[in-house]
């Protein structure tokens, strides 16, 4: 596998784990209002994993479409970052989760925008508009629930602890350098960026930044909690049941 | 190739052979490398009947007042359409598809479609029609964002699309479709949709 592969595996995983666990909230969710706010972040992320499979296939050059990658591949073979396969837990926990992933997807849709490889920028351009929507809603929820009543407060404060032990991988990844010598990742400055929009989100509602000392990373990598088994279980088992169907 | 109205447009190899007439007084220079080529006639409505497709989720606005369709040529009788996906995610996206091709086999040609990320679409490339349209069903147009910085949302007004006051209200990030938010009318009370500027 290529350096560059890998790398479009890595954020098309992180996008489609992440549709996934968004769309379990779906009639689950406080408000009419917010299933359709899911549904909808959702689909602009299993729309960015298409284009970034649709791409991967390309890369590989052995005939596969989107679909292969989304289905037929098992967990150790997914390299999405931790944070995005773990469990919903409460709505306070999805907006922590949420929050810290669209801080960090912001960044690096940005900073992709001028990779020296075009099909990455043009995605990124169209990209970084959807993120900046999502972060809009998920900090404007940060927000309401941090400096809501005290219940609301101590669930938000609670489900950022529960997040923060996973925020380790949103920046530059290590394996990447050759990548980014050349241009085609560009996100040197990314946890510089991701720290600047936490803390203001975390200061606008009245949070504080989580002082754990345990760090999971190994996401990237294609080493996974098995959260992630679970989830590819459902994600894949109508394709896996019935090959080949088409509707 | 040449740019008609929205589209880069070429018929059959039309343009080449216009495009490689040889400058009589420059060796080797063409009058396409100096870009005189200003225009060339488009085969019969091609593009007529692309554009008028109508986008599946939005009562009569097609997808020429979008601004979706990027390219349209005539290869080898195959007409190719390039459409810029208006979102990564749109759902409408593979409706579009099959009606923009089943429209042309209509009028008898065959066709391949094609999806385009870059350049990417912007909601400034919705047209002036379209911005009508939109507004006459109900749905609040987009501000034009121009250069601004994208991944800076500014809480720019949105006209109410009944009564036109600019006393309205942002209820929900997300509507019916991702690319619309929900809004309410402090005037005339009415709940309302805006397509989302970006």
């Amino acid at each position: 596998m290529t350096d560059l592969l890998r790398h479009v595996l890595r954020h098309g995983d992180r996008a489609l784990v992440l549709a996934q666990r968004l769309g379990q909230w779906i009639t689950h969710s406080p408000e009419l209002e917010q299933d359709m706010a899911f549904a909808n972040i959702s689909l602009d992320l299993i729309g960015q994993a298409r284009y970034l499979y649709t791409y991967a296939g390309e890369q590989e050059g052995q005939g596969h479409d989107e679909d292969h990658f989304a289905y037929w591949r098992g967990p150790t073979e997914f390299y999405n970052p931790l944070i995005v396969e773990q469990p919903n837990g409460d709505f306070a926990q999805t907006i922590a989760r949420q929050f810290l992933h669209d801080c960090y997807a912001l960044a690096y849709w940005q900073a992709m925008t001028g990779s020296a490889d075009a099909t990455l920028a043009g995605l990124a351009e169209r990209a970084r508009s959807e993120t900046a929507f999502h972060l809009r809603h998920a900090r404007s929820w940060l927000v309401r629930l941090g400096t809501g009543t005290e219940e609301s407060h101590a669930r938000m404060q609670n489900g950022l602890d529960a997040m923060w032990c996973y925020t380790d991988e949103l920046g530059p990844i290590s394996d990447e350098a050759d990548l980014r010598a050349v241009g085609l990742v560009r996100d040197g400055d990314l946890r510089a960026v991701w720290e600047a929009a936490v803390k203001t989100g975390l200061a606008e509602a009245s949070l504080v930044r989580p002082d754990v000392e345990v760090a999971h990373s190994g996401g990237w990598q294609g080493d996974h909690s098995e959260h992630l088994d679970e989830l590819l279980e459902e994600l894949q088992s109508v394709a896996r049941a019935h090959r080949g169907a088409k509707w | 190739m040449v740019r008609v109205g929205d589209f880069d447009i070429v018929v059959d190899g039309v343009a080449d052979i216009v495009g490689s007439v040889q400058d009589p007084e420059l060796p080797d220079v063409t009058i396409g490398d100096l870009g005189m080529v200003r225009d060339l006639t488009v085969v019969d409505g091609v593009a007529d009947i692309v554009g008028s497709v109508q986008d599946p989720e939005l009562p009569d606005v097609t997808i020429g007042d979008l601004g979706m369709v990027r390219d349209l040529r005539m290869v080898d009788g195959v007409v190719e359409v390039v459409l810029v996906a208006t979102y990564t995610g749109c759902p409408a996206v593979e409706q579009i598809r099959e009606d923009v091709e089943s429209a042309l086999g209509e009028a008898g040609y065959s066709s391949r479609i094609r999806f385009a990320m870059n350049p990417p679409w912007s909601t400034d490339m919705i047209t002036d029609s379209g911005r009508r349209k939109l507004v006459s069903v109900g749905i609040a147009e987009p501000c034009r964002v121009g250069s601004t910085d994208p991944t800076v949302l500014i809480d720019f007004p949105v006209s109410c699309p009944r009564c036109g006051s600019r006393r309205t209200r942002r209820r929900a990030e997300f509507g019916a479709t991702a690319c619309k938010s929900l809004h309410t009318c402090e005037r005339c009370r009415e709940p309302f949709e805006a397509f989302k500027p970006r």
